[in-house]
């Protein structure tokens, strides 16, 4: 599904990546988990497309195909989602808004036909109840005075109405009460499926009691230092990132 | 212009203006020639008006315009920059030979901008409008310099309401005519107002009578089609006590290399407890990318709130033209009174727009608010210019007024100029203003969701003037968004 070759990249000419390399197949759930600033959200920036960020070195393959070559729309229509770890505010634009123009951006670029008001509506409906979200909430402005958890809650419910075929969730967990992470968790595994899959950035062993993951990445200075399974993530939580410190440096 | 030339165009005038004299019973088969000599003189004030077999009382109303016209300086406080105007290479009156083959003339449009009202829904609408049954909004449309067609005038009429063009009020209702016309902006009040009051060609009238509420939105067309014509329309809006109308205008012009003049006049009068409502969406053609040709869109648009309660709500969403001029006030005068300014100004390429209002408190416990929007992209220049003036006897006098600024990109340019003037020490006043520049966080968010690069800047554009676009009634909203995202095309990636 996912395969990330030698992967290099800087911003502003300092290198944040090193010669990442992750693989991860179809109906898969990956977890990274890794010190502040190793390079988690650079990585999902790098694979929904940030401009900003310049891939020198590595390649990215989705199903077999190039994705780096390809505009942010033209990964979300292919079925890139990224779960911001930071949602951004858009004054003025209502969430019922925004969530129609993307839906229809992207069916329109699948080939698909797009959603009538009503039809939109009702599928909006049987999402946002599923995550716990409030009409009132759809009538405000994207992210602008959303609570933290609120945010977040938000991001799911996008990814759950794009439905998309790799979705990165980046933090996602961070500032969920225990009740929204069950939630969120649960909207997340509703969507598990053998052709899609998930790349989950967090700090939290916590967040993979609900979300099981298949696989765990150790993500230190750019680059992955350690794989494993579940029990990957409760070692760390109990013997911190310093062990792969040195050995990324 | 060499001199051969003008001797020729002068010599044109002098001819058709004897015609007229010589031939006035002929007069309707005169109108075969659709066009007034190139130029503007006397005799030219002359021609229109006979043109139009008007009274005498406005002919000697135009003529002194004409003359103080000659007198008066340019503005030249505003932000804008362009060559001196060349008042006599211009046609002054054009009408289309009838009104039936006038929306063919379409057909001459450059196809580049047919593709633009394609998208817009225009060239539909335009003759869903001509043909004046599915739209359930009344239309008065003016080609050029006349007013070629004004539907569901019957079913006004049926409730007191007069709409007519400003030609038919002038032979029907003199009277309210002559009594408002250039009552509230007087001919010589700048010289783009005063060159209208002199060579003014169409435009619309409404009464609405006392204690009626208007049954539908009333809405002007304009367009200019004729290479190098200025459009100089009068509109004259006036609500009697405890009326209440909204009024929709619209405009738009084919693709000229050369400037052309847009110079109207919109006066409105509110009588006590009355209410007029004023929506624009004004797309004249900005010019090409490098600036070349467009409309210099100069005018003069005032309000009157002449009775007590009453009250003048201007909403605007500027985005074409060349040059933009344009500060729609009002007056406060009747006590308790309230005026509104809620506008939206985007510029791109090369455009250039100045503009804002005036809110003059002159009554006890009046309010105005001011929401201005301006949005900046390409190489274009764009600035809020606003007065707030509290005299004396404003006692309780209240504005608030916010101005916002986005810039697109880093060649563009947006500057806020304020002025209060507070003569009344229990005013209140509150100013806010905010400039910021459109984020690639946000751009990136949309993007990250499908939404492609120009759709997602039209978006975040519209969030942006959302309580200005919100003001407009429904029909108006829609296509106001989507020109929004028209004419912001190009200035992403
Ligand atoms: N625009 C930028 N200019 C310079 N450095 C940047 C920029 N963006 C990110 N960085 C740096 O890149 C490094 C990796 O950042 P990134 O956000 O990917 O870390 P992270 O692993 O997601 O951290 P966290 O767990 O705190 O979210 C950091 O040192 C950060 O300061
Ligand atoms: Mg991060």
């Amino acid at each position: 599904m996912i395969k990330i070759k030698d992967l290099t990249a800087e911003i502003d000419g300092k290198q944040i990546l090193n010669g990442l390399n992750l693989e991860i197949g179809a109906g898969e759930v990956h977890a990274i988990m890794g010190p502040n600033g190793a390079g988690k959200s650079t990585l999902s920036y790098i694979l929904s497309g940030r401009e900003e960020y310049e891939v020198t070195g590595g390649s990215i393959e989705m199903n077999g195909e190039n994705i780096l070559e390809m505009s942010p729309e033209e990964r979300a229509a292919a079925g890139v989602f990224l779960a911001f770890q930071y949602p951004v505010e858009i004054p003025g634009v209502q969430m019922s808004t925004f969530l129609k123009t993307a839906l229809n951006s992207v069916r329109k670029a699948r080939g698909e036909e797009e959603l009538d008001a009503l039809a939109l509506l009702k599928l909006m409906k049987q999402k946002q109840k599923q995550i716990g979200v409030s009409d009132e909430m759809l009538k405000r402005a994207v992210n602008v005075g959303f609570s933290g958890g609120e945010k977040k809650r938000n991001e799911v419910l996008q990814m759950m109405m794009l439905e998309p075929k790799f979705a990165v969730l980046d933090e996602t967990d961070s500032g969920l009460d225990i009740d929204a992470l069950k939630v969120v968790s649960e909207g997340v595994n509703a969507l598990r499926a053998e052709d899609r899959s998930f790349l989950v950035i967090t700090h939290y062993q916590r967040l993979l009691d609900y979300i099981k993951p298949d696989v765990v990445h150790v993500l230190a200075k750019g680059k992955i230092v350690k794989t494993g399974g579940p029990e990957l993530a409760l070692d760390l939580e109990k013997n911190g990132y310093a062990q792969f410190e040195e050995k990324a440096a | 212009m060499s001199d051969i030339s003008n001797a020729r165009i002068e010599q044109q005038t002098i001819d058709q203006v004897n015609a007229l004299d010589t031939y006035s019973a002929g007069f309707v088969t005169d109108i075969e020639s659709d066009k007034a000599p190139k130029g503007l003189s006397e005799d030219i004030v002359r021609f229109i008006s006979a043109k139009k077999n008007e009274p005498e009382w406005l002919l000697e109303y135009r003529l002194k315009a004409y003359r103080h016209w000659l007198k008066m300086p340019e503005p030249s406080w505003a932000k804008v920059d362009f060559p001196e105007i060349d008042y006599q290479d211009y046609y002054y009156y054009a009408a289309p030979k009838s009104s039936e083959n006038a929306p063919e003339t379409l057909d001459d449009v450059d196809p580049k901008l047919l593709e633009t009202y394609e998208k817009l829904g225009i060239p539909l609408r335009e003759q869903e409008i001509l043909a004046g049954v599915k739209n359930p909004v009344a239309v008065d449309v003016v080609f050029d310099s006349v007013s070629v067609a004004t539907t569901f005038k019957k079913k006004l009429k049926e409730k007191g309401v007069i709409f007519c063009s400003i030609s038919d009020a002038i032979k029907d209702y003199p009277e309210l005519v002559k009594k408002y016309m250039g009552s509230v902006v007087p001919y010589h009040d700048n010289k783009h107002a005063c060159l209208n009051a002199a060579v003014f060609t169409d435009g619309s009238f409404v009464y609405i009578p006392e204690g009626v509420r208007c049954p539908m939105e009333l809405s002007t067309y304009f367009r200019i089609n004729e290479m190098n014509t200025g459009q100089f329309e009068r509109t004259l809006i006036i609500a009697d006590k405890g009326a209440y109308v909204s009024y929709l205008e619209g405009c738009t012009a084919p693709m000229r290399d050369e400037n052309q003049l847009h110079a109207a006049v919109v006066e409105l009068i509110t009588h006590d407890d009355a209410e007029i409502k004023y929506s624009t969406v004004q797309n004249w053609y900005p010019g090409d990318e490098n600036g070349k040709g467009g409309i210099y869109n100069f005018v003069t648009k005032r309000g009157l709130c002449e009775g007590k309660n009453s009250k003048i709500s201007w909403t605007q969403v500027e985005t074409g033209s060349a040059i933009t001029w344009k500060y729609p006030s009002c007056i406060l005068k009747g006590d308790g009174s309230q005026g509104e300014f809620y506008s939206v100004a985007i510029t791109n390429n090369h455009q250039q727009a100045d503009t804002g209002t005036k809110m003059v408190h002159i009554g006890k416990n009046t309010k105005s608010r001011i929401i201005a929007k301006g949005i900046s992209a390409g190489h274009s220049d764009s600035t809020y210019r606003g007065q707030v003036k509290v005299l004396a006897g404003a006692d309780n006098a209240r504005n608030f007024t916010q101005c916002d600024s986005l810039l697109i990109g880093g060649t563009c340019g947006a500057h806020t100029v304020p002025y209060i003037d507070a003569k009344n020490p229990t005013a209140t006043l509150e100013h806010e203003a905010t400039t910021s520049k459109i984020s690639d966080d946000q751009l990136f968010y949309c993007r990250q969701r499908g939404i492609g690069e120009e759709e997602a800047l039209a978006l975040i554009v519209n969030g942006f003037c959302r309580e200005v676009m919100q003001n407009l009634p429904m029909e108006f909203a829609v296509e106001a968004q989507k020109l929004i995202g028209i004419s912001l095309e190009g200035s992403v990636g």
